[in-house]
């Protein structure tokens, strides 16, 4: 258990969920509170994306409630390893869903960088691709360069099944770049993209 | 002799009658309600309470049942189901209320609408008394992250407050937390005399 700060893995997290979005532009976005969100609005900001900034532990469930909405969209939700932890119970009611639309993407630093780079359990044995593969999600794969875009993005575009990218991302802080904060406006935005209207 | 171990057995039965397993029409007017208004999923954490309600959703094909591993879970999934344009409704017993206290923050921040159902445990002739600090402090742990709570104490008034608070939350866009007292529900069978 030599894990170093610096050798999680080597993705720059800004370029990968450019690169990711772009692969699949149409897809409707939810992230993870903290550098997730800076991540997903650093590559442009967009109607389709909701932000959180709390809610720890509740971005892959949210994506079960509007994968069963949106059945005909493809979901993406993006977001670190601390707080797919936090939720780790979700994978097993995602499992249970048997979801074709659903794709979950872990920025995985193994560290939680949002409070001064602590090691998070994925520095301390716990494999999230595994995790995902015993909860039945269709398919768990382990992404180590960019070459993994291409993959999830295959997935999310076919909405074939349900499934979860670990993605071993430099633990490093990228500048912050700040969504809006304003929940309402964030949810009233999103809705608004899928034709729905406010009360 | 006979008679007497027959009046028994049927004493027995009829104080079974009263306990948690009984099936009630309430809990089906309950099911109408959301049927009725349009409610696409169903999202749970289970409890004999709502055990009725549950088999009608995994029995219905115009709903989804969503079990769901903690309660808070269920607060994300049923905002998401609003973000994409359908109606979720949470199901959970009192003791699961405390695990969402955070995730309500979802719904302040969102204004989402969210409607909820609680079984009470810990309030009337409760067996277990784990359940109590919890049930103790239900409504207070919703109405101090801003969520509205209804109370349903009599079989004959609850279609009429969950139809209320229903109302509240869909329509309105409220956030609500309905209780059904433990007294509606029953004794839990421990098997102790």
């Amino acid at each position: 258990m030599n894990t170093s700060s610096s050798h999680h893995g080597e993705i720059d997290r800004r370029v990968f969920v450019k690169k990711l979005i772009e692969a699949c532009p149409d897809a409707l976005v939810i992230t993870g509170l903290g550098s997730p969100s800076y991540d997903a609005y650093a590559a442009g900001d967009r109607d389709r994306n909701f932000y959180l900034w709390g809610a720890m532990g509740g971005a892959a469930a949210m994506g079960i409630g509007l994968a069963i909405a949106q059945p005909k969209e493809s979901v993406l939700v993006i977001t670190g390893d601390g707080e797919q932890l936090m939720g780790l119970g979700s994978l097993a009611s995602i499992g249970a869903q048997g979801l074709k639309n659903l794709t979950i993407v872990v920025l995985d630093n193994g560290h939680y960088a949002e409070t001064g780079m602590q090691k998070s359990h994925t520095s301390l044995g716990t494999d999230l691709a595994s995790v995902a593969k015993a909860c039945s999600l269709d398919w768990a794969i382990h992404v180590r360069d960019f070459s993994g875009i291409d993959e999830i993005a295959k997935h999310v575009i076919a909405k074939n099944g349900a499934g979860l990218a670990n993605v071993f991302i430099k633990a490093e802080e990228a500048p912050k770049a700040l969504p809006a904060r304003d929940g309402v406006y964030i949810k009233n935005r999103f809705r608004a993209s899928l034709g729905l209207k406010p009360f | 002799m006979c008679s007497l171990i027959l009046q028994h057995i049927q004493f027995r039965l009829n104080m079974d009658s009263k306990e948690q397993s009984l099936i009630h029409p309430w809990k089906d007017e309950i099911f109408q309600i959301f049927k009725n208004g349009g409610v696409s999923q169903v999202t749970y954490v289970p409890d004999a309470g709502h055990a009725q309600v549950i088999n009608h959703v995994w029995a219905d094909k115009d709903m989804r049942a969503i079990p769901v591993t903690t309660e808070e879970e269920g607060v994300a999934s049923v905002c998401g189901a609003w973000l994409g344009g359908e109606k979720a409704v949470l199901l959970m017993q009192s003791s699961g209320v405390g695990n969402c206290v955070n995730m309500f923050s979802l719904i302040n921040n969102c204004r989402f609408p969210f409607f909820t159902i609680v079984t009470m445990r810990g309030e009337w002739a409760e067996f277990n008394q784990w359940q109590t600090p919890m049930g103790r402090v239900t409504q207070e742990a919703f109405e101090m992250m801003g969520i509205n709570v209804l109370r349903a104490d009599q079989p004959e008034r609850v279609g009429e407050v969950v139809s209320a608070g229903f109302d509240a939350a869909f329509q309105g866009g409220d956030a609500v937390a309905i209780l059904l007292s433990q007294s509606l529900i029953g004794r839990k069978k421990w098997g102790v005399k």
